[in-house]
């Protein structure tokens, strides 16, 4: 009952003038820098951090998250329509975002985010307002054992990702993770694979220019492959009846993502280091797993939609949890949040809920609010996108083309990344041809800078012994389940092969 | 004709005198940057330097200290070494500055094959320094430093202790207290402090040297110790936590949190942040900032500074050494 008191409270100093008025001005700036390609939230949220100062503490923070929101909604509108990732909490949704809009269901794509998008991070503000003291310690009790367990699930779940090819998908997580280890290791201070000292390898390669190049320049190649120039445009209608049945038939087909996004997003969103990228990744490949009929992800099912945004804005959510209550940052963007509340002149850490208890729950408030604007803004916004995907490809192409080649750049402002883009979006059109799945291997860049630490940090800790992973009381079970999960397909596959090579019925292999 | 000369001479000189007083008011110096000026972090988001960078950021930003704005650039890869590359190898030196730590000076001595020689750097203001403290965790039992060295000891190479990585301001003072109290620490490098401070929180490691600044917010809700000091004097804020000092070791160590400019930065763009910054730290705003975070004052000039930095790169060369790197 106390905390229904203090959220009312909190929502009517959401609901101020002034509040109202920067939530809506900041979802609509959140949801245009979100789908800008390359600038995310967390560029969002550092470029517009000086001008809070002119504001109060609390509607500067609610105008930060209201941006930070926006982008998460953002990031799917050029996933979907283009078929870059906008953001890199993004990526996943471009795996079934692109062939729904391919397929003329650009409208069902959007809507599909929208819907899931909102439902994942009101789900996740339900479980924020009524636990988040006691989930602090949940995510105070994973250490480096647990976390590393739960990258090896990620990894788990994502073998099946790449369809049948269970040594092809293997190969692509390697690279991916070879690609990971570019760059200082954090462990040592030595610099590995930066290949005769070129600067640019030093600060690692950035996850976005390998998606922006793999997704942006590789599709854009490849769809001209494909077609051989005979390109007509998508098909794209919309209607205000559209809308609302595009509604319905999300909330029909996507709503198994949308639950498993909702709870996985939440989840790795609390807990420091992950954030909503390996968030929105792990929804994907868990809803693609559990799913009857895995091999409808890829080719636009609306749960492959609804699972990554449903977790990129549930764990948007839940990476303030540990912001707020133990003065941690969950993502890259609380880091800067945490940044500007120290300049706010505001202690972050255990203390905040009880000092600043108007400010905890202001916030908090807002993210109510800042939700639902951004549902209504991003569902006003739908028609401008589905126009943009009715040019001719030939305008479609070099708009694509430049916007990878800023969005590349805007990430680390470095040119040497403009080229790296550019070789990955060939090396993926290659891959592609030979028909190597290149989504492992995202998955790998994203999760590699986790896991690996980890895995040595906890190494350290026993001295070398891996039983670290099995006899702790967290780690252990959710290392047990990842083996199984990477066992089970190497089963099948061996399975497979066996019954094909004795058998007289040709197994069936996609 | 002589007067009327000089007469006129003694106008020109007076109208010069006034305009360049005028001048004055609006620019105090030759220089003035004319685009946003590239304000490179040697560490990554989040962490103090970033903290600390963000909040001159906004310093500058409140009072309009700058007609361009400051741009922070996190470069942290490689402990700073990414963020002295990107200085040695700016096209526009006049634009580019950095806020540094203590790896300003160990990453060219640890990786000599960066060539970086930081004598050559543009020195502009030191900010401050920020001391060093030992934390345990509330349920670890232990109250004293005297209590922690005994439990180390007992604990026989197997007590844990996390910081930010080999050869990192932590890792110094932690090999300094292994050498000088026959230790053997268990030690775990993390990303950055805001991890380090998590894990004692959660204890998954049993003890942390960090900086006030990153400890506090643990430090207030009572889950985190102060043990002893690694300062000169006393900390304000911990008036009650002793200094190795006081304990008869001749040792503190503090984290420098500087402003420096790019090699080649011109005389006249070197003045103007030099003063830019001294306004920065006149202000109300830091100098209250100094005062929460536990940070010292450490006045100097350009002079000054690079006599420091020749001091502490010998110092830290010692201290590598001792500590075997």
């Amino acid at each position: 009952m106390e905390i229904l008191g203090l959220l009312s409270d909190g929502f009517l100093l959401a609901m101020q003038p002034l509040n109202l008025l920067l939530i809506i001005v900041g979802v609509t700036l959140g949801l245009f820098i979100g789908a800008m390609p390359g600038l995310g939230s967390v560029n969002g949220v550092a470029i517009l951090l000086p001008i809070t100062f002119l504001v109060p503490p609390n509607s500067a923070i609610i105008f930060l998250a209201a941006i930070y929101y926006g982008a998460m909604y953002g990031g799917a509108i050029s996933s979907i329509t283009l078929g870059i990732p906008g953001a890199s909490t993004a990526v996943a949704t471009t795996f079934d975002g692109r062939p729904l809009a391919m397929k003329g269901r650009a409208s069902l794509a959007l809507v599909t985010a929208a819907v899931a998008s909102f439902i994942g991070g009101t789900v996740s503000n339900i479980f924020f307002t009524a636990f988040a003291p006691p989930l602090a310690s949940v995510a105070l009790s994973f250490g480096n054992p647990e976390i590393f367990a739960l990258m090896l699930l990620a990894f788990a779940t994502f073998v099946g990702l790449g369809g049948d090819d269970i040594p092809k998908t293997i190969f692509s997580i390697c690279i991916g993770l070879v690609f990971a280890a570019v760059g200082y290791d954090e462990i040592s201070g030595a610099p590995r694979l930066i290949f005769f000292d070129i600067s640019g390898f030093l600060h690692g390669i950035n996850f976005l220019v390998l998606a922006i190049g793999v997704y942006g320049i590789g599709e854009m190649l490849w769809t001209i492959d494909s077609t051989r120039g005979k390109i007509t445009s998508t098909e794209a209608k919309f209607s205000i009846k559209g809308v609302t049945a595009d509604a319905k038939e999300a909330l029909q087909r996507g709503w198994k993502g949308t639950t498993i996004g909702s709870l996985i997003g939440f989840f790795v969103g609390i807990l420091p280091a992950a954030g909503a990228t390996p968030g929105s990744l792990m929804s994907y490949g868990v809803a693609k797993m559990l799913s009857k009929n895995p091999k409808d992800y890829g080719q636009g099912h609306p749960d492959g939609v609804a699972a990554p945004e449903a977790a990129n804005n549930s764990a948007s959510t839940g990476s303030m949890l540990p912001m707020l209550t133990l003065g941690i940052p969950g993502s890259p963007t609380t880091a800067i949040l945490l940044g500007g509340m120290v300049i706010w002149g505001l202690t972050p850490g255990p203390r905040l809920f009880v000092d600043q208890s108007e400010f905890v729950w202001g916030l908090i408030g807002s993210f109510y609010v800042s939700n639902f604007f951004a549902l209504v803004v991003n569902l006003a916004f739908i028609p401008v996108f589905i126009w943009m995907l009715r040019m001719p490809f030939t305008i479609l192409a070099p708009m694509i083309f430049v916007l990878s080649v800023v969005g590349g750049y805007a990430a680390t402002r470095d040119m040497h990344d403009v080229w790296l883009m550019l070789i990955f979006g060939i090396g993926a059109f290659f891959l592609r041809k030979l028909d190597y799945p290149v989504a492992p291997a995202v998955l790998a860049i994203v999760l590699g800078p986790i896991a690996e630490p980890t895995l040595r940090q906890s190494l350290l800790l026993s001295s070398g012994d891996p039983m670290i992973f099995l006899n702790r009381p967290i780690a252990g079970p959710i290392t047990v389940i990842a083996v199984i999960l990477i066992l089970l397909p190497l089963f099948k596959f061996g399975w497979n092969k066996f019954k094909k090579s004795g058998g007289t019925q040709p197994a069936q292999q996609g | 004709m002589g007067i009327t000369r000089r007469l006129a001479m003694a106008l020109t000189c007076a109208a010069g005198l006034m305009t360049g007083v005028a001048g004055m008011s609006t620019s105090a110096h030759a220089w003035e940057p004319t685009k946003p000026i590239d304000f490179v972090i040697m560490a990554g988001a989040g962490g103090g330097a970033d903290q600390i960078a963000r909040f001159i950021q906004s310093v500058v930003e409140k009072n309009k200290l700058s007609p361009r704005p400051l741009v922070p650039n996190n470069k942290g890869g490689g402990s700073g070494a990414e963020a002295l590359i990107a200085l040695k190898g700016t096209s526009d030196p006049d634009h580019t500055i950095l806020v540094t730590l203590n790896s300003f000076f160990t990453t060219p001595l640890r990786q000599a094959n960066l060539g970086i020689d930081i004598m050559t750097f543009t020195p502009i203001n030191m900010m401050g320094v920020d001391p060093f403290v030992l934390w345990v965790h509330k349920d670890s039992g232990i109250t004293t430093f005297e209590q922690w060295l005994e439990k180390v000891k007992a604990d026989n190479g197997e007590y844990v202790m996390g910081g930010t990585g080999k050869g990192q301001e932590d890792s110094i003072v932690i090999k300094w207290m292994e050498q000088n109290y026959d230790l053997k620490i268990k030690y775990i490098p993390y990303k950055g402090g805001g991890a380090v401070a998590k894990d004692l929180a959660g204890q998954q490691i049993m003890a942390s040297v960090n900086n006030p600044s990153e400890a506090k917010g643990f430090y207030e809700s009572g889950d985190v110790i102060p043990l002893i000091a690694f300062s000169d004097e006393r900390l304000p804020n911990l008036p009650d936590v002793r200094t190795v000092k006081e304990l008869g070791k001749d040792f503190s160590y503090y984290n420098q949190r500087a402003v420096v400019g790019a090699p080649g930065m011109s005389d006249d763009a070197a003045a103007w942040y030099r003063d830019l910054f001294q306004k920065v730290y006149d202000s109300e705003e830091w100098q209250g900032y100094m005062k929460s975070e536990s940070l010292e004052g450490l006045p100097m000039d350009a002079e000054q500074q690079k006599e420091y930095w020749k001091t502490q790169v010998a110092r830290h060369t010692e201290l590598l050494k001792a500590l075997g790197e």
